[in-house]
């Protein structure tokens, strides 16, 4: 039984489970980086998967999609960021509203796209090169955005290990008070924090609907968004990680579902706890050793940045 | 534009910055002439801050202007401020704790060079002016004093014009004072201006060239402190003459101590904390035993392991008898065993919540608060009246919200609060810390008496007067390990130091080692 | 440029205003949003806020307030506890299901008894599945410092996934013709939470609802445990200095909105729900949150918001039914409510001015 998941299709298909997640997991981290807990991921996703979705149907470009998706992510968590960091509104609650918006809000303006296919996003041409037994078909025969994800957290981990912004980002997220003694503008570098985590969730949403699943239907993150900000977690806050993590959930995920195709004897519904129950594992795991958690984790996080004088 | 304004650094005429109900600067003038070591000095709330603040362009004046050699200067952020030859070592609030010390360094500096070269230049600039630092560590890895070597490095290596300093010397040694001095005394030779922030006298006397002296926000006046005795400096900046507390004749009262504290260890909760190592000391009642150290060296972990917030092991705390060591704080309140800590907003009291709620927060044990889970509001705002009239805590009412409170007020109200449970055993952190001098006179004279009526009480200060002032026996912090207690009569400041863990490593600066700074920022205009 | 200075204490008048300027706030925005649905905006608004109590069909929708402001309210109570000594429990969704499964368990297991005894032996069950659902969330968080936020959020697609198992497995109506679902509590008496009184819609739930208002309201002004829960909220150092010990008062707060979600379940499940379905899940878990923060974490406040977000489920209805509104529509709607109160809430606590740029 076990006999039928091949796993070159395992690795190939689980590299197109885990990007969105990726996707979200990797934006949330930047704006946790900068101090910021934005628990809205799931509501940004859910936004740019229709977002996506609708602008892909309409203009028949999937690479129109994704940027409308990035867009739609990147404006919805500008509301956070206003509540947030000019209003100063508990972060934990505004995140809690903006997911419950951004379900609602999807369903609303998804109501014309239940049903339709989105334009199929090509795969990428590596030429005679996704021909190499193994590794071809492993990880040269995806579509842009899955290396484009990979990019991304390249360019997170450089970002904030060599540059100077990146220096900054950090410092912004270990102490608000101690940045803002030095002149750094805490509230603008949060608020492009935060709309990079939006632009990167709408992304991710995007993906799910343009490419894993191919298509719209209300609710269809499920949970996605929530799992994202728990890999951030597991990730230590560190960008490499973050893709372990990512992986390791779709994995996970792909291996239930090849399980179920299989007709394993364990009911659907079991197999289908899989990934959240996985996730509540590794938080525990990760959690477990107290000290090192909370080194890793940025000091400022979560906490409402008031200049007083 | 006159000849004298030229000749000075910075001058600064009729400054004035407002805050809705206060007015922390009225009309502000003095200047500062290169290599002149001037002091700012003023109570608690007296605008000093403010004041630098605006100088560093954190704080927009509403009025008033200052120039830097004759120019205007407004600097509308710190960057300007630094662009201008302006430094700031502060005293809390601008480091990184999970950064290491040359990130900390680049966050300070305009264009940092690379970090292999930051980190050498580091190496070469802390070692001439005698602050050894590991450009590698973590700052959160590091002491109180370390980490204002590295404010002051990074502040360094900005080859400054204006360096100023924010109360420098509360997070140092008697023996690492003395180094700092020296230190600034070079830069000054060197024509670095520096601006000199304090409370504290003697130092001032010894280290300043001229002191401007403010008042709830004025200048109030201006003297050269070596012609001025500490007292008459004293009255300027209170305004009326202090008279020290006073001591009843210390009763000799029979029995065991009070308070027993035997091989305590703990870990420490905080991230970057300070574990106890095997703290021991025993008070008698009617006896008041001072704690000193530079901060970070474990009082924090002391007052949470005293208070029961941080549970050791059975047999390590005992108070009249009895074994609190795994007990929590009620249980501790029980036994007549009271603490007072630190930090007031947060800590000793909720800034959201009113005085009477506040007055439930500890008092509901001993003062019968609270009958069968419920509580007794009626009894609590007695409670917290009797606290505000007997403590003359000043505030419109028990109902209004503690964060209300001016610092000393409220510190009277938290002390208050705890000494009117007839306790056996008191333990206070900082009893005066940021608190104003009429205030913190009140605040030791009531700790006295409480003792003089027979209770064993615990000073943690970091205040050395205010130790040397109250105390019956003294020891230190260091490291999370506890000196030996030792009367305070006949100690030198010299002993106290070495108590205090000496000079950590800190040694007298080389002469000339200006050139390295220069040299580097010649490099850096080639 | 506007500036921003925080109140000595949050001003009162503010705190009781903002919900009620949300409430207006969210009608205009979401009248634009329906008028660019192509609706007419006013005629949304009256469909939603007026047409359930005083329009032509109240008759029929006046008692469905009560049956859906009650599992709203008994939830918020439970997590506006938490949420005031800043425990997270954003997972009453799958407590609430949890409640209703082992409570509807119970209840068949028993089948076809006609004990008086069977129906609170149900309420218990039902409050004790909730309960124990939650405690998974907090003995995780105190053991191993885990977030209780994503771990509650994870069980609820865990209950999720339970509760559609059961209907397809456990509790699957062995007379049901292969359908899944359990049994109908409609024909079984002993188990069957129906209304009290004709035609007001209440039923046992709406009376736990008014239980705990009262419960949350003397235990938060009156009792020790709700001082130490605001104190914890307010500033956890003072807490533990206070004696709190956050172990506890995790535990205290987790376990009882998960107990008040279970029992919403159960009272739902047995009453209008009827049996455990796939679909049973209703959302009232996260609607209730809204509810919490509305009602300003208030027990009055939040009996008062429960109704209200009640009324906007039915109106919804109303408005899919007569205007053509789409049924995601209330649950946005219900979003920007949050929002806008969470806007508004800067009133209470800071001062707005105009900082004035005069320099000399």
């Amino acid at each position: 039984m076990m006999g039928s998941i091949d796993p070159i299709l395992l690795i190939a298909s689980l590299m197109v489970a885990s990007t969105p997640i990726l996707l979200a997991a990797i934006g949330e981290l930047v704006t946790e980086k900068a101090g910021v807990l934005n628990l809205g991921v799931e509501g940004m996703m859910i936004v740019g998967a229709i977002a996506g979705f609708a602008m892909a149907v309409e203009t028949g470009s999937p690479l129109m999609g994704f940027l409308g998706a990035a867009l739609a992510g990147a404006a919805l968590s500008l509301i956070f960021a206003f509540l947030t960091q000019v209003l100063l509104s508990n972060q934990v609650a505004t995140g809690l509203a903006l997911t419950l918006f951004g379900i609602g809000f999807s369903a609303l303006i998804g109501q014309g796209y239940t049903g339709v296919r989105p334009p199929p996003t090509p795969k990428m041409d590596f030429g005679p090169l996704s021909d190499i037994p193994v590794i071809g078909p492993m990880l040269l025969r995806h579509d842009p955005m899955v290396y484009v994800s990979i990019l991304i957290i390249a360019a997170v981990w450089a970002f904030l290990k060599f540059t100077r912004a990146g220096l900054v980002l950090r410092a912004v997220g270990e102490s608000h008070d101690a940045a803002h003694a030095l002149g750094y503008k805490v509230v603008r570098l949060r608020v492009l924090a935060i709309a990079f985590g939006g632009a990167c969730a709408g992304l991710g949403g995007a993906y799910l609907s343009l490419v894993r699943v191919p298509q719209w239907t209300e609710g269809m993150t499920a949970g996605a968004g929530w799992i994202a900000l728990a890999i951030v977690v597991f990730a230590s806050w560190r960008p490499w990680r973050v893709l372990a993590g990512a992986y390791l959930f779709g994995g996970v995920t792909v291996l239930q579902l090849n399980l179920q195709a299989a007709g394993v004897a364990i009911p659907v519904q079991y197999l289908s706890m899989a990934p959240y129950l996985i996730t509540i594992l590794v938080l525990v795991l990760i959690s477990a050793d107290r000290r090192r958690a909370a080194q890793n984790a940025p000091a400022s996080l979560g906490r409402v940045f008031h200049a007083s004088s | 534009m006159t000849g004298t304004e030229t000749a000075q650094l910075l001058t600064i005429r009729g400054l004035t910055k407002a805050y809705p109900g206060v007015i922390a600067n009225s009309d502000v003038s003095f200047s500062v002439a290169p290599g002149e070591v001037h002091a700012l000095l003023g109570e608690n709330g007296a605008g000093k801050s403010t004041l630098v603040k605006a100088i560093y362009g954190l704080v927009r004046p509403d009025a008033g202007e200052m120039r830097m050699r004759g120019e205007v200067y407004a600097p509308s952020e710190p960057r300007a401020a630094r662009a201008a030859g302006v430094a700031m070592v502060f005293q809390h609030f601008s480091l990184f704790e999970a950064l290491n010390v040359a990130e900390n360094v680049a966050l300070g500096m305009e264009t940092p060079p690379r970090q292999r070269e930051l980190s050498a230049k580091i190496r070469a600039v802390s070692e001439a002016y005698g602050l050894p630092l590991d450009p590698s560590r973590l700052v959160g890895d590091l002491s109180a004093g370390e980490r204002q070597r590295v404010e002051i490095i990074r502040c360094l290596l900005q080859d400054p014009k204006l360096l100023i300093m924010d109360e420098p010397t509360s997070v140092l040694t008697p023996q690492e004072v003395e180094i700092l001095f020296a230190t600034l005394r070079q830069l000054s030779a060197e024509g670095t201006a520096i601006l000199y922030i304090s409370h504290k006298l003697e130092e001032i006397r010894s280290l300043c060239d001229s002191a401007t002296i403010l008042r709830r926000g004025k200048v109030v006046a201006t003297c050269t402190p070596r012609e001025v005795s500490a007292r008459d400096l004293a009255e300027m900046m209170v305004g009326t003459a202090l008279t020290p507390p006073a001591r009843a004749p210390r009763t000799d009262w029979a029995g065991a101590p009070a308070l027993e504290v035997t091989g305590l260890s703990v870990a420490s909760p905080m991230p970057f904390g300070t574990s106890l190592k095997n703290v021991g000391f025993a008070v008698a009642r009617g006896e008041v035993l001072g704690i000193a150290g530079v901060a970070g060296n474990g009082q924090d972990e002391l007052l949470l392991a005293l208070s029961g917030e941080l549970k050791s092991a059975p047999g390590m705390v005992r108070a009249a008898g009895v074994d609190l060591g795994d007990k929590g704080p009620n249980d501790r309140r029980r036994a007549g065993f009271v603490v007072a800590p630190e930090e007031r907003l947060g800590h000793a009291a909720a800034p959201g919540m009113s005085l009477v709620e506040n007055a439930l927060l500890s008092g509901a044990i001993r003062m019968g608060l609270v009958r069968r889970g419920f509580i007794d509001w009626a009894a609590t705002r007695a409670f917290a009246e009797g606290v505000v009239r007997d403590y003359d805590v000043r505030t419109p009412g028990t109902h209004v919200a503690a964060r209300a409170l001016s610092g000393g007020n409220l510190q009277k109200f938290v002390i208050g609060r705890e000494l009117s449970q007839e306790p056996a055993v008191i333990v206070i952190n900082q009893p005066t810390w940021g608190v104003d001098a009429s205030a913190a006179a009140a605040i030791r004279q009531v700790i006295l008496d409480r003792a003089a009526a027979g209770a064993a009480v615990v000073v943690i200060s970091q205040d050395l007067d205010e130790l040397m002032e109250i105390a019956d026996r003294f020891a230190a912090l260091n490291e999370g390990r506890l000196s030996v207690p030792r009367p305070v009569q006949g100690l030198t400041m010299e002993e106290i130091g070495l108590m205090m863990g000496g000079a950590h490593g800190m040694h007298v600066p080389e002469i000339g080692a200006a050139h390295l700074l220069h040299a580097e920022a010649a490099d850096a205009e080639a | 440029m506007l500036k921003l200075e925080r109140r000595p204490a949050p001003s009162r008048l503010w705190t009781a205003a903002t919900p009620v300027l949300a409430v207006i706030a969210t009608m205009i925005a979401g009248g634009l949003l329906f008028a660019a649905l192509g609706k007419d905006p006013v005629e949304a608004i009256r469909t939603i806020f007026w047409d359930p109590l005083f329009g032509e069909f109240a008759s029929y929708s006046r008692p469905q307030l009560l049956v859906k402001a009650g599992p709203l309210i008994l939830i918020a109570i439970g997590l506006s506890l938490g949420f005031k000594a800043q425990v997270w429990n954003i997972g009453a969704e799958g407590q609430y299901m949890m409640g209703a499964l082992f409570g509807a368990a119970t209840g068949l297991a028993f089948y076809p008894t006609d004990s008086v005894l069977l129906f609170p032996a149900m309420v218990v069950m039902g409050a004790f599945g909730g309960f124990l659902w939650a405690m998974i969330p907090a003995v995780l968080k105190l053991r191993f410092g885990t977030s209780e936020i994503l771990v509650s959020l994870m069980l609820v697609y865990v209950a999720q996934h339970i509760m559609s198992a059961a209907s397809f497995g456990m509790l699957k109506n062995p007379e049901g013709m292969g359908f899944p679902g359990s049994r109908n509590f409609q024909h079984y008496p002993a188990a069957f939470n129906g209304e009290l009184i004709a035609g007001t819609g209440m039923h046992w739930g709406g009376v736990a609802a008014l239980g705990a208002v009262v419960a949350a309201y003397v235990l938060l002004s009156r009792h020790i445990l709700g001082f130490h829960i605001r104190v914890a909220g307010e500033a956890p150092r003072a807490a533990r200095f206070a004696g709190v010990s956050p172990a506890l008062l995790t535990s205290v707060c987790l376990g009882t909105s998960g107990a008040l979600a279970g029992l919403a379940g159960l009272f739902e499940v047995t009453g209008p729900a009827g049996q455990i379905t796939t679909d049973f899940a209703s959302g009232y878990g996260f609607t209730a949150i809204i509810v919490a923060f509305l009602g300003r974490l208030h027990p009055v406040g939040i009996l008062l918001a429960g109704l209200l977000m009640a009324l906007t489920y039915i109106g919804g209805e109303l408005a899919q039914l007569t205007l053509n509104l789409p049924s995601a529509a209330v649950q946005a709607f219900q979003g920007m409510l949050l929002f806008f109160l969470l806007a508004f809430d800067v009133l209470a606590n800071f001062r707005i001015r105009l900082a004035g740029r005069a320099r000399a």
